[in-house]
């Protein structure tokens, strides 16, 4: 049971620093959170090192505060910004290489149906716009080919923003970015639209505009990539400092640009449709674990051969 | 014999004591033989000649149920980040691959060394473009030297199928944990037929053991509980920087553990033939056997010369080739590629290093004639390096 890993040594529990205490006391862990929860419980990201406004911290939180069985989860990342996020999360995670995310989770995904065969391990790939899009892109789009049952989702903030703001295939045309000093030459790559041809049983393009959409649609994309096939999510999440705008516009931006060209998508299968109506009720339960004790009050700990 | 119904040895059973026949087959076919009593979880391949056979019977031995996992990743890039992921979850991982596939997966290399993933991969080595050729080089194996992957050159198809198997065991031992490459020739040995002696008993190697990996697998079931594979060391401070150093250091120290392991399987790092010579040879590799047939032709023409086989690359064993030359007056090192790396190696670690005749070398996909190393033997100059 992977919730056991999360508790104290009741020996060990008056010296374990104050932030594990709080997150095995009042986590995410076993029992399932909403996004209104978020402030109410220890969240899994602690402080992180992102600029001011950064909106792809933001969608973190939001998505790690989503996850359906967090105790059964495991995120596959990339280099980038992101990367810098991951070490603050209370999550195995995986960082090997720039690019390669959708190749990893592959192996990982394969590797622990083999040794845990009868359990539920959600394999999440989470990377930027640059990682997911460009450099790794043939690694994404064979890993939907091959129907690996893994959740991809893309932190868009339409540049490689850990670099310094060079232009990235997502970029819009026209912008003038590093490494684009005359303005971008063609338009941002459609990986929505190849998540669908490329068999994606859910694909989903949400803001940062409508934390509460990403919320619901990453669940969704969790859970149905656990049964019915590979699933995408994009999420805009633009990023202040390379656009060199005030960290407290990033909202304002997100939200002018779902009034336009970066709105609410959604592709679902008839498959996974039906798979999530019946999970209503059956994976639900699955998905939230009994009530487990993770703090014991019972210091006492039977000896061996006792 | 069904693959279920293989028994569980040690690898010491099966290297010394399990009952072997000598058949006459290709060194792909080596592999294919090795493979089948590994143990292995999971097997991912990538075409390239030549290598490809060999990942192909790998292929038919997961079809028989040898192999519990097998598929074809989109490329070399991706598919050494596959048997990652795969080897990070606890698995027991196997591919190959040769000349262009090894440059295009490169990154990956010393990432593994510094996962500290137990991978065992072989390496049929191959020219590098360009021009494009698909004939054998080792020029490889000069580019892997520094990437923390403990490195054996096999000769023949049997020091292949020897050294595939011994290979699991030494990767995954916890004080090592580190990747283990098997080198050979590409072609001089994947596609010639010799006899190789195969275990026929119904054994296997036991399965690999996650729980003996000294680093936390990503499974979450394995303590410690917050974990990331492996961490970031960005900030440029004291505490960084050791954290790094260090981690530098331990990978190199792992290498150096495995020494026992290795000894205890292979015998030694080195073989020596006629080591009183006052002219020796140095080889890995099929150069060993070129280097064999040179040394009859020149004792027929009543000249002496000994013949020292490196069968392990990382950890170079210094001490030994030191030991083993120390009484060389001439020392010859004929290699399958231009730079000459073994060369650098051997040179780095003999004092009057003056006494080298670096070469002969060829490169490119040729072959080696004995009579280019017995010309080097009588002609050639005290060259240093
Ligand atoms: C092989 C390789 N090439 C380039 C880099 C340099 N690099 C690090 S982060 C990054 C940009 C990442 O951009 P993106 O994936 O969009 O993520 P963001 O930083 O915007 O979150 C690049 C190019 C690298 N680490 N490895």
């Amino acid at each position: 049971m992977s919730l056991d890993i999360t508790r104290i040594n009741p020996y060990f529990e008056d010296v374990m620093p104050q932030e594990y205490r709080d997150l095995v006391k009042n986590g995410s862990f076993g029992s399932e959170k909403r996004l209104g929860d978020l402030g109410t419980f220890k969240e899994l990201l602690e402080e992180h090192p992102m600029c001011a406004g950064c909106h792809l911290a933001l969608a973190f939180r939001i998505l790690v505060s989503s996850l359906p069985r967090p105790e059964d989860s495991i995120m596959v990342g990339s280099t980038g910004c992101s990367s810098l996020a991951f070490t603050q999360l209370a999550l195995h995670n995986i960082h090997s290489l720039f690019g390669n995310q959708n190749a990893v989770a592959s192996g990982l995904k394969r590797a622990l149906e083999l040794r845990f065969p009868d359990k539920i391990k959600d394999v999440i790939v989470m990377a930027g716009d640059g990682a997911t899009a460009d450099i790794g892109l043939d690694m994404t789009l064979h890993s939907w080919f091959r129907g690996e049952n893994i959740t991809t989702v893309m932190f868009d903030n339409e540049l490689y923003a850990n670099t310094g703001g060079q232009e990235s295939g997502m970029t819009q045309c026209g912008a003038v970015l590093h490494m684009a000093p005359t303005g971008k030459k063609f338009q941002k790559i459609n990986v929505y639209d190849l998540a669908v041809s490329s068999g994606c049983a859910y694909a989903a393009v949400v803001s940062t505009a409508k934390p509460k959409n990403i919320s619901e649609c990453f669940k969704k994309a969790v859970l149905i990539a656990r049964e019915v096939g590979p699933t995408y999510i994009q999420i805009f999440t633009p990023c202040p400092t390379n656009l060199k705008i005030k960290p407290s516009d990033s909202k304002k931006i997100a939200t002018e640009r779902f009034k336009g060209d970066y709105t609410f998508r959604e592709h679902i299968t008839d498959e996974a449709k039906e798979y999530l109506a019946i999970s209503k009720d059956g994976i639900k339960k699955q998905a939230i674990e009994p009530e487990t004790v993770l703090i014991s009050d019972d210091k006492e700990i039977p000896l061996e051969g006792s | 014999m069904p693959a279920n119904e293989l028994r569980e040895v040690s690898t010491e059973y099966m290297l010394f004591k399990a009952k072997r026949e000598e058949q006459f087959i290709t060194g792909s076919e080596a592999v294919k033989e090795a493979a089948r009593r590994a143990n292995i979880d999971i097997a991912i391949a990538y075409p390239i000649t030549p290598q490809s056979e060999s990942m192909h019977l790998v292929g038919d031995l997961y079809a028989e149920g040898y192999v519990r996992e097998y598929f074809r990743g989109e490329n070399e890039f991706a598919v050494m980040s596959e048997i990652a992921g795969a080897a990070m979850a606890g698995v027991r991982t196997f591919t190959a691959t040769c000349g262009p596939g090894t440059l295009r997966a490169f990154e990956n290399f010393p990432m593994w060394s510094g996962a500290r993933l137990p991978i065992v991969m072989s390496f049929m080595t191959r020219v590098i473009n360009a021009p494009l050729s698909i004939q054998p080089d080792t020029i490889e194996m000069s580019f892997l030297l520094d990437t923390g992957m403990m490195m054996m050159h096999a000769e023949a198809a049997q020091d292949l199928y020897d050294m595939l198997l011994m290979s699991f065991d030494i990767a995954e031992q916890t004080s090592v944990h580190i990747p283990m490459g098997v080198f050979v020739d590409g072609f001089f040995v994947t596609h010639t037929r010799q006899k190789v002696n195969i275990v026929t008993e119904d054994v296997k190697l036991k399965p690999y053991n996650p729980g003996m990996s000294p680093v936390a697998h990503i499974d979450m079931e394995t303590p410690p509980f917050r974990l990331m594979r492996d961490p970031f060391v960005m900030k440029s401070n004291y505490i960084s920087y050791a954290a790094h150093a260090s981690w530098q250091q331990e990978v190199m120290a792992s290498a150096q553990r495995a020494k026992r392991y290795i000894k205890k399987y292979l015998g030694g790092f080195i073989e020596h033939e006629n080591p009183d010579a006052p002219i020796q040879i140095v080889a890995s590799g099929t150069a060993v056997s070129q280097s064999r047939e040179a040394i009859k032709m020149l004792k027929a023409e009543g000249v002496d010369a000994g013949l020292i086989k490196i069968k392990v690359i990382r950890p170079f064993p210094g001490n030994e080739v030191k030991a083993a030359l120390s009484g060389a007056e001439k020392i010859i090192i004929p290699e399958f590629n231009r730079v000459g790396w073994l060369c650098r190696e051997v040179a780095s670690v003999i004092p009057n290093n003056n006494r080298i005749v670096p070469g002969p070398r060829v490169y490119g996909g040729m072959t080696m004639p004995p009579e280019v190393i017995v010309q080097v033997v009588k002609e050639g100059a005290l060259v240093g390096v």
